[in-house]
């Protein structure tokens, strides 16, 4: 059956470029019934906040919430290892009818025994949001007792989606990150918002920096601690790289602290290198600017060749994107060129508007965009387009499999750090080790022919 | 990552969970409804809460795993769901074509209190198309109980009695198992002779061979005709009370078709059990193919026994798992000494009695003592070992944090395994799901020796 034809109200959100100049619809509501990939609140809070290694994040709601979010962001640590328990106050019937506040902070008061946290995040699920628990006094009661930040997150799955989540995230955050008194600013500091440091990845970008003369100052939230992220305002200057998660947060910082923002990307080597570049004019200091300068030449020399190769061995092969966060999706768009590779559908699940645009502007001719895609639709649209390689997240693995597809995982799963100099090579070569493995070649059956190539057997 | 875990234990009354050893009752649900031929799970709720279950389950199955959503907003939560299901139900029909819709609740859709039986009944539903539906607040019980609901659900809505005399058929409900041990459960049924509908079934949907085609809708599932026809056998065997027993004793009051709950078949003992039930039935000589499995089984059991015998073991997961699995360690001669479940005793109003009276019949039975837990964590469990140290862990993959911490051999069993693969498609139940869990238990103590060896004590044949 044809999905799009089928749904009407879903034509809105899908777009093939050179056909129409109408803009995408986005930045909705799912429509009750679809096989929808997206998350909620809840997990976009989540999924921002728990990088924080030394925070206790206490999910107040019924046992899932927590066990599905349990250590599964791949966000590594320098030091403490709290942020991969799982803490929920795992409420039942009684709770729920009787009020979880008491059972809130009953578990408050165990967890600052046990582990002695500076910081605990509270999390309100749907339960708690339509119970009523009063998890801001709880929390500032807490706090008080024990002369440490406890700080409610107004998570709520069913109040919007997952950007909705980042956003209160990002007031949580906000909470942490005001100082007792005002810090004094600190010289070629940054902050880095949008890294999670998957697979290490804010550490790639930190040794770059820091090997120019410029302090990373804190980090959101990959590898961040109470401590770094309370010394947040100190920075003269925040760089974002997922602005899905983090724009709103750059844009907080700069109404009340003054601190300027300057949008990057570290996917590619062309955009590292441009981001290198923007971030040390804006501190306009020579030596940093030699430095950087001479940085991107020595590791353009060195990888440079490397990814020729790999695009040599790409030609003609064509990739789908599916990612979270519209910026994600462009930067993409742009390392698929670098390796030789014509991204033939574009989609994400919580793009905003401009975002599309820019997709549109940079997409080639005949590309489809899609806002919120469901499987059917990733499934007719990679088929149509003639996709060997998908880029997504968890649940689109196998999808992109069961269609003999090749996969890269670039959320949570990833396994290896795609960020960078370094980062882009790695992208290579997993595209390299999906696209061109030996197991597609058995993709027939006895006597037939699943692939449109002639059976081997 | 677990050396913040003290070792003293004090009593923890808050009733908050660290590293729970359970999920919500939805992800099972969705579980028992994916076993149905042509149904598309719906989760009445939040986006997140399908979204993670779908994530869940397809980390563990590594398939694709489909199911739909209400998609809740802020004004369905305050005026009630009805409008959003009535309109998901109309798209899902619209768009995706399934025979039959199985929806379950979610805790936000229980505590606000829709009433699905009369919003499915004013819904459009097609001519020939099904909609049927379980409660499964994440509030009580555990995945295991929202399987279990979603099995009563779909007896409820579709078994039915229609002959005067009961057919020569047996129904068999598996249990929340992955679908290498129904399609071994379905082999033995096979060897026996008998007649048999399995439901769930999830072989063939979440095992699904690679066509290079995305099948909505794979081939396998017990179909709705055959789940209909549940309510004409003449026997139901409930494999696993928390997940099944509920199940045939609806069946039982619904259509006079008699229920007999028995143990997960893991291990000898409880798998002799089941061939013993399946040959009443069929009322005939077990077949010596059956007879030759288990014979091999004994004779690798005698042939390992001293690699095992005394060997202290830590078990968690799901309560119908565990109920085999410590049988079967102690038929090895292993000493289990710290038996969790995260699943509380049982829901309100089921009458599957006690996991830890069960378990602590079989320890005294055969002279051993143990801490037994239901509704645990695994910090419990952890403090546990950290108090009485063992030689092997069994349970699922989240036990990985606390045999590294304490450097413990680990076999992963049950459900989630989300670090490594194949897993679902090989059986722990039966002879030869015993004989695999053998090879996997010596396995990991065997390389551990090997690893620990000192040069002088490294040896060859072991």
């Amino acid at each position: 059956m044809d999905t799009a034809q089928a749904i009407k109200e879903r034509e809105l959100f899908i777009a093939t470029k050179g056909k129409q100049k109408t803009s995408l619809k986005c930045d909705a509501d799912s429509i009750a019934g679809c096989v929808s990939q997206r998350a909620c609140v809840y997990c976009g809070a989540r999924v921002v906040l728990n990088p924080i290694t030394d925070a206790v994040h206490l999910v107040h709601g019924p046992i899932g919430c927590a066990s599905y979010t349990w250590d599964i962001r791949g966000s590594l640590s320098s030091g403490s290892e709290l942020y991969r328990n799982s803490f929920s106050t795992d409420l039942k019937e009684h709770d729920v009818i009787f009020g979880g506040e008491p059972k809130l902070k009953r578990a408050i008061d165990e967890l600052v025994e046990k582990y002695q946290p500076k910081l605990i995040f509270v999390y309100s699920t749907c339960i708690v949001g339509v119970i009523g628990d009063d998890l801001e006094a709880v929390c500032k009661q807490a706090a008080a007792k024990y002369n440490i930040e406890v700080i409610p997150v107004q998570s709520s799955g069913f109040i919007g989606n997952k950007s909705a989540g980042y956003r209160a995230a990002c007031d949580a955050i906000m909470r942490v990150v005001t100082p007792r008194k005002r810090l004094s600013r600190k010289v070629n500091s940054l902050n880095y918002l949008g890294d999670f440091n998957l697979a290490g990845e804010a550490w790639i970008i930190r040794s770059y920096l820091e090997e120019v003369g410029i302090d990373v100052n804190a980090v959101f939230t990959g590898d961040s601690s109470y401590d770094t992220l309370k010394q947040a305002t100190a920075a003269s200057l925040n760089i974002i790289q997922c602005a899905g998660s983090m724009n709103y947060l750059a844009k907080k910082l700069q109404e009340e602290y003054s601190i300027p923002y300057i949008q990057v990307s570290f996917l590619g080597l062309e955009d590292t290198a441009i981001s290198l570049r923007r971030i040390a004019e804006f501190f306009g200091d020579a030596e940093i600017i030699a430095k950087t300068e001479a940085l991107i030449e020595r590791e353009l020399a060195s990888t440079r060749p490397v990814i020729d190769r790999y695009k040599g061995m790409f030609s003609g092969k064509k990739a789908a994107v599916y990612v979270g966060g519209g910026f994600k999706a462009i930067s993409l768009i742009k390392q698929f060129r670098e390796i030789g590779i014509d991204v033939v559908m574009v989609g994400t699940q919580t793009g905003r508007p401009e975002e599309y645009d820019t997709i549109h502007d940079l997409a080639d001719e005949g590309t489809v965009i899609l806002d919120d895609a469901n499987p059917s639709e990733l499934e007719r649209f990679m088929t149509q387009q003639g996709a060997h390689l998908l880029v997504g997240g968890v649940k689109e693995r196998p999808l992109a499999y069961k269609l003999g597809i090749a996969f890269i995982d670039h959320n949570h799963d990833r396994k290896h750090p795609l960020s960078g100099f370094v980062g882009a090579i790695n992208f290579a070569k997993e595209v390299h080790s999906t696209l061109c493995s030996p197991v597609w070649d058995y993709m027939y059956d006895f006597g037939g022919d699943l692939n449109g190539t002639i059976a081997k057997v | 990552m677990l050396d913040a875990t003290p070792k003293e234990i004090k009593v923890r009354s808050s009733g908050g969970l660290i590293n729970p050893a359970k999920t919500c009752q939805p992800i099972g649900a969705m579980y028992a409804a994916l076993g149905i031929h042509k149904c598309l799970p719906h989760s009445h709720g939040s986006q997140g809460c399908c979204s993670y279950h779908r994530m869940h389950l397809t980390r563990h199955f590594r398939d694709p795993i489909m199911a739909s959503t209400s998609s809740f907003t802020e004004g369905s939560s305050v005026f009630g769901g009805a409008a959003n299901l009535k309109t998901a139900i109309k798209n899902v029909f619209t768009i995706y074509n399934p025979d039959i819709i199985a929806v379950h609740t979610t805790c936000l859709t229980e505590t606000i209190g829709d009433d699905l039986p009369t919003i499915i009944k004013s819904a459009e539903i097609p001519e020939g198309k099904l909609v049927i539906h379980a409660n499964t607040p994440s509030y009580q019980g555990s995945h295991i109980t929202g399987f279990s609901n979603m099995v009563k659900g779909a007896i409820s809505y579709l078994a039915e009695s229609t002959m005067p005399v009961k057919k020569d058929q047996v129904n068999i409900i598996p249990g929340f198992v992955n679908p290498g041990d129904m399609r071994e459960i379905k082999r033995i049924a096979k060897i026996m002779g008998a007649k048999f509908i399995l439901f769930p079934d999830t072989t063939g949907v979440v095992d699904s061979p690679m066509t290079g085609k995305f099948e909505m809708y794979p081939k396998g599932g017990t179909t709705i005709a055959e789940i209909k026809d549940t309510g004409n056998s003449k026997l139901t065997l409930a494999l696993g009370r928390f997940a099944s027993s509920d199940g045939a004793e609806l069946l039982e009051k619904k259509c006079k078709v008699p229920a007999l709950a028995l143990k997960t078949p893991i291990g000898v003992k409880a798998t002799d059990e089941f061939v013993m039930a399946l040959r009443r039935f069929a009322v005939r000589e077990v077949p010596y193919e059956l007879e030759e499995e288990r014979g091999q089984l004994v004779d690798i059991m005698t042939d390992t026994h001293f690699h095992f015998h005394g060997k202290k073991v830590a078990l968690f997961g799901d309560p119908d798992i565990l109920t085999g699995l410590t049988e079967f360690v102690l038929s090895l001669g292993m000493v289990p000494v710290h038996i969790l479940t995260g699943t509380p005793g049982g829901a309100i109003g089921s009458g599957m009695g006690s996991f830890e009276e069960d378990i602590q019949e079989m320890l005294t039975n055969a002279g051993v003592t143990a801490n037994v837990k239901g509704n645990g964590d695994l910090f419990t469990l952890h403090q546990w070992i950290k108090n009485d140290p063992v030689d092997l862990l069994i349970g699922t993959t989240y036990g990985k944090y606390i045999a590294r911490a304490e450097d413990i051999p680990f076999v992963r069993v049950g459900f989630p395994v989300l670090d490594r693969s194949v897993h679902s498609y090989f059986p722990i139940v039966g002879y030869r799901g015993a004989m695999r869990l053998i090879e996997m238990i010596s396995n990991a103590l065997l390389d551990r020796q090997d690893r620990d060896a000192a040069d002088e004590d490294f040896e060859l044949v072991m």
